[in-house]
Order: structure tokens, then sequence, then C-alpha cells
């Protein structure tokens, strides 16, 4: 009886042991990212050979230097406000698009309906890194070398066949007959869309939405390939590129932005995650 | 999918004969109108530069001028002999089988311990997200100060616990250099796949796992023998994505190592940007791209195929 008390115990301290070490490994630069971005210069600036010096604690009072000279005298908050409104921009441009077209897929479209939606979601993987160059040879053709309006044109690219297939796989698990009800009742096909289904999946947009907006967020190779001007940059792309002046690296405030900008979006992120891997694996796990 | 055919019909006019039918009633038509505008997006910005994107490859097109010509297979005859080329296919090729390798080991592991009940569960599973959920460029400079070649807090680490000797250049040695990229792919595709796991894991029917149980099987017979073949179409899943982010990824490269030391960890998508982008050779740049397609069909086809064997499970 007590030897499997013991064992359990023990199962009980290595699954204990085992979530730590995930978890450990997996926060681990960003906690080194916030002790970067508040500790004094004196105390992150010491070697790493310098055995005494522990560099995983303050070891002089944290400071607010670093986020003072981010948010004082770099471009970040213009990078920022540019990633807003392009964000912002581009998720309107995907939810006119993707709504309409998930549901679409979802109730209107029957058998070759399906097969559209598998391709539509397979243009999701094909990658920025095969189209940014025919991509900067359009830009060139339109003009928009430099501007932030060639982000703008982009980014649907990948927004809307993400946001399509969700839309599609969330329009779908609303249940027919409630539309079919509507329907006896003297609505029209449009008149439920309006009336009942967007009501009902109003959730489903706000997924779309801040997926939409991550996925924007996400982005470097094409603010790389289309942006050169520093004060046009996105977030994203500013501050691993130019938040660096000379050949030393601001260290403190660099790290400062990374977190700054990563930790609101991975909690909003982590809030809609399920759905997101839901949509992800729609063909996989049937839902 | 389980509807019979008459449920999906529209509902007969006769039922409601007070309105007159108009276009929204129409239903094929309605669903091509709501449909168009984004087929049209699409076909227009990734269907028309797919195409320019194999034609580039035969073209002379440089940056910086719009003209172009056919320069037929000039551009791959000028790659395929490259070693810098040979040297990029072959670490997209290694960086990715590796750190999918590691992923899936470390995915299950952490979903089985995920899945079981323990305090603060919810806690560990919001952090084990976060290194997904971060913009990639962002935590790949994160990364690039944590092998600062001199303040190096894993140096220290390793100093400190008596693990290594000498001082370990990250960026400087290609096997170092490649042992970095590596690990950021994998934590930063790890938790995804995780996730992806965690929810095919939540889809078997206890009764099975009970079943085993009550036939004497143990925890490894019944890891090997009832988890893991059910888990196998969505650990596929997340392999094939895994697969795709990795291997087209631009940013980890490009921000740690930007394909050094001595152009050793060139991968083909940084590879391209310098060829195609920074060397101004459009059309060189999109051959060595295009090496890239091969691994997308398999994964397209794989995809489509794990897709249809479970529509056809359920």
């Amino acid at each position: 009886m007590r030897t499997r008390r013991l064992v359990r115990y023990v199962k009980r301290g290595v699954l204990y042991l085992a979530a730590l070490a995930f978890t450990a490994f997996a926060v681990f630069p960003f906690y080194w990212m916030f002790l970067t971005a508040f500790k004094a210069n004196r105390d992150l600036y010491v070697g790493g050979t310098v055995l005494t010096h522990v560099p995983w604690i303050f070891n002089a009072p944290p400071t607010l230097e670093h986020i003072e000279l981010l948010f004082r005298q770099t471009l970040y908050l213009t990078w920022v406000r540019n990633t807003v409104w392009i964000g912002v921009v581009v998720v309107a441009i995907t939810l006119v698009l993707a709504v309409p077209a998930g549901y679409a897929l979802a109730r209107l479209t029957g058998r070759w309906g399906e097969r559209l939606g598998i391709g539509v979601f397979l243009t999701y993987l094909v990658p920025p890194t095969l189209l940014f160059l025919p991509f900067s040879r359009m830009i060139a053709w339109l003009g928009l070398q430099n501007s932030q309006w060639a982000l703008v044109l982009v980014y649907p690219t990948f927004t809307v066949p993400f946001c399509t297939w969700l839309m599609m796989g969330f329009f779908r698990s609303i249940p027919r007959d409630i539309e079919e009800q509507a329907m006896i009742d003297g609505y029209s096909r449009f008149a439920v869309i309006r009336k009942v289904v967007l009501p009902l999946g109003i959730s489903g947009v706000l997924t779309a939405t801040i997926f939409a907006f991550t996925l924007v967020l996400q982005d470097f190779v094409y603010a790389l390939t289309f942006i050169s001007a520093v004060p046009r940059m996105t977030v994203s792309l500013g501050v691993p590129v130019a938040l660096v002046r000379g050949d030393v690296f601001y260290w403190g405030s660099l790290m400062a932005a990374c977190l700054i900008t990563s930790i609101p979006i991975a909690v909003v992120y982590n809030l809609f995650i399920d759905r997101f891997i839901q949509g992800l694996t729609a063909g996989a796990v049937k839902g | 999918m389980a509807l019979p055919r008459e449920a999906r019909r529209p509902l007969p006019a006769a039922v409601a004969p007070l309105r007159r039918r108009t276009l929204a009633d129409r239903e094929d038509w309605l669903g091509r109108l709501m449909l168009a505008p984004a087929l049209v997006y699409v076909v227009a910005l990734v269907g028309v530069p797919f195409a320019l994107a194999l034609a580039l490859a035969f073209s002379s097109a440089r940056s910086g001028s719009l003209e172009f010509s056919w320069v037929g297979l000039r551009n791959f005859w000028a790659i395929l002999p490259d070693p810098q080329f040979h040297r990029a296919l072959w670490n997209t090729l290694r960086f990715t089988l590796v750190s999918q390798a590691l992923v899936i080991v470390l995915a299950v592991t952490a979903a089985h311990v995920l899945s079981a009940a323990f305090v603060g569960r919810r806690l560990v599973r919001f952090l084990l997200l976060l290194p997904w959920a971060a913009p990639v460029a962002l935590a790949a400079i994160g990364w690039t100060w944590i092998f600062d070649s001199t303040f190096s807090v894993i140096n220290w680490t390793m100093l400190w616990l008596g693990l290594t000797k000498r001082w370990l250049y990250w960026f400087g040695e290609p096997q170092l250099a490649t042992a970095a990229i590596i690990i950021v792919h994998v934590w930063r595709m790890f938790p995804f796949a995780t996730v992806i796991t965690l929810a095919g894991m939540s889809a078997i029917p206890q009764e099975i796992s009970e079943a085993a149980v009550i036939d004497g099987a143990g925890f490894w017979r019944r890891f090997f023998q009832v988890n893991l073949p059910l888990l196998l179409p969505i650990i596929t899943v997340a392999v094939l994505f895994g697969v795709v982010f990795t291997s087209t990824d631009l940013s980890v490269v490009y921000l740690l190592t930007r394909g050094g030391p001595y152009n050793s960890t060139h991968v083909l998508s940084s590879l391209a940007f310098q060829r195609g982008i920074f060397g101004g050779d459009l059309g060189q740049g999109a051959a060595v791209a295009l090496f890239l397609l091969p691994v997308l069909v398999v994964v397209a086809i794989l995809m489509l195929r794990t897709a249809r064997r479970a529509e056809v499970g359920a």
C-alpha cells in the first residue's frame, strides 16, 4: 500500500517537473527580454565569462531608462501607429471578402464548394518566400515601392484564404434548422444572413478579426522586401532592423520593444487559440 | 455532411407563397456573388504572382528596371553548380527535418503532460503558447541577444554549470550557428504542435483508453499501441504545417546569422532574398525560391489525403 502511494507521488512529481521544464523552455526568452529591458547598463553589459556576476537576476536596481529611450528617442511609436492603421485596413478588406465567401462555401455552393474551400485553404500554404520576388516586380509596376499601400494590398493574400476557411467552418457549425425556420417564416436567404446568421456568427467574425490582425503583425518578409524608409516601417520590421544606431545595439530598448509588442498579442492570441486550431485542423479532426 | 439530400435542398416555394422570389432567393447566384470578390482577389494576388514566380525564374529580370526577357534555363544553369546553392538546399532540408523531429517528440510529450489534470494547467498552457503567438521577427531578435558573442546568458550558465570550458561563438562557427537556428525553430513550432496534438487527444474517446487499461496494457504499451496510432493523423497535420512554416521561413536565418558564418547557414529563402533583392537578380532569386515548390506540393498532397481519410473515417 505504501509503495503504491509512493509511486503516485513520484508520478505527480515527474508530471510537475515535466510541465515546469516545458514552461521554462518556452518562457525563458521572454524572461530574458524582461530582465534586459529593465536592467541598468552597468548590470547588463557584464561579459558572460564573469562567473561571479549572475545574469539571471537584477544585481543593480531596475531602471526605466531603456523604456524612456524607446518611447522618446526612437521611432517605435511611429511604427506602432503604422502597423495599427495597416492592420485596420487589412482587417476591413479581409472581413468584406472573407465573411461572405465563407458563408457561400458553407451553405450555398454544394459539392464543388467543398473542393473550392480546400483550394482556398491551400493558397494559404503558398508562402511569402515564394511570392515576394514576383510581388516586388508587381509592386514596381504599380509604382508602390516603399509605400505602405503595398503592404495593404499584399497582406490580404494570406489573411483572406485563412479567414475564409475559418468563417466557413464557423458558419457550418450553425444549425441549418435555424436558417430554414427563418425562411419558412418568410425571410429571403439574404435576409436570413443579415438578421439570423451574422448575429449568431459575431464571435466568428471577431475571431477572424483577431487572426487577420495578428497575421499582419507576424509578417516580416513582405515588409522587408517593400519598405526601406525607416519611418514607414511596421513594428515587426522596424524593431529588429532599424532600432539599432550605428553598430551599437541598444539591447535594453530593443528587448523592451520586443516584450511590449509581443505580450499583448500573445494574450489576445491565447484567448482565441482554440478556434484557430479548430480552423486549421477542420479537415483532420471532424468538428 | 450527414444530412440527407432532401434536407439540403432549399425549401419549396410553396411554403412561402406570399412573397415574390428575388435574386436574394436564387441561392446558386447568391452563392457565386458572395464568393466572387474573395476568389478574384486570391486569383489576382496569389495566382498571378505565383505564375509570375515561375516566369521570373526563366527570365533575366532585375530589380530597378521593368524590362523582362526570356533566357530559358540560364538561371538554373547558374545556380545548379553553385556550392552556395547546394548548401542552402541541404540546410533547408536539414533544418526542417531535424527541427520537426524534435518538435514531434516534444509536442507529444508536452501534450501528454498537459492532458493530465494538475494545478496551474491553464497557466502552463498559456505560457507554452507564447513562442508561437509572439511575432517571429521579434522573437528571433530576442534569441540573437541570448546567443550574443559577448553577453550570452546561455554561455554564462553553461560555464557556471561546468558544461563547457570554452566560450561558444554561436554565430561564429557553422555547427553552433546551425544548432542555434534549429533551437529557435523548435522553440517556435513545438507549442503549436502541442496544442494541435492536444486537440487530437481530446477527440479520442475515453473508453478506448479505459478498455486498454482493463485489458491490462501498461502505460508504454497504451502509448505506443493505442494512443500514438490514433493520434497519427493529427500529428501529421501538425508536422505538415511545421514543415511549411520552417522550410519557408526567412526571418529566423535572416536575423540570427544572415546566412553566416561564411555563408554556411543560408537556406533557400534567405539565398533567394540575397540574390533577388540585395543582388538585384530577380531571375536567379526566383529560380532559387522555386526549389521550395516540390516540398509544398508534397505537403499539399499529404494534407489533402489526411483530410480525406479523416472524412471517410468520421
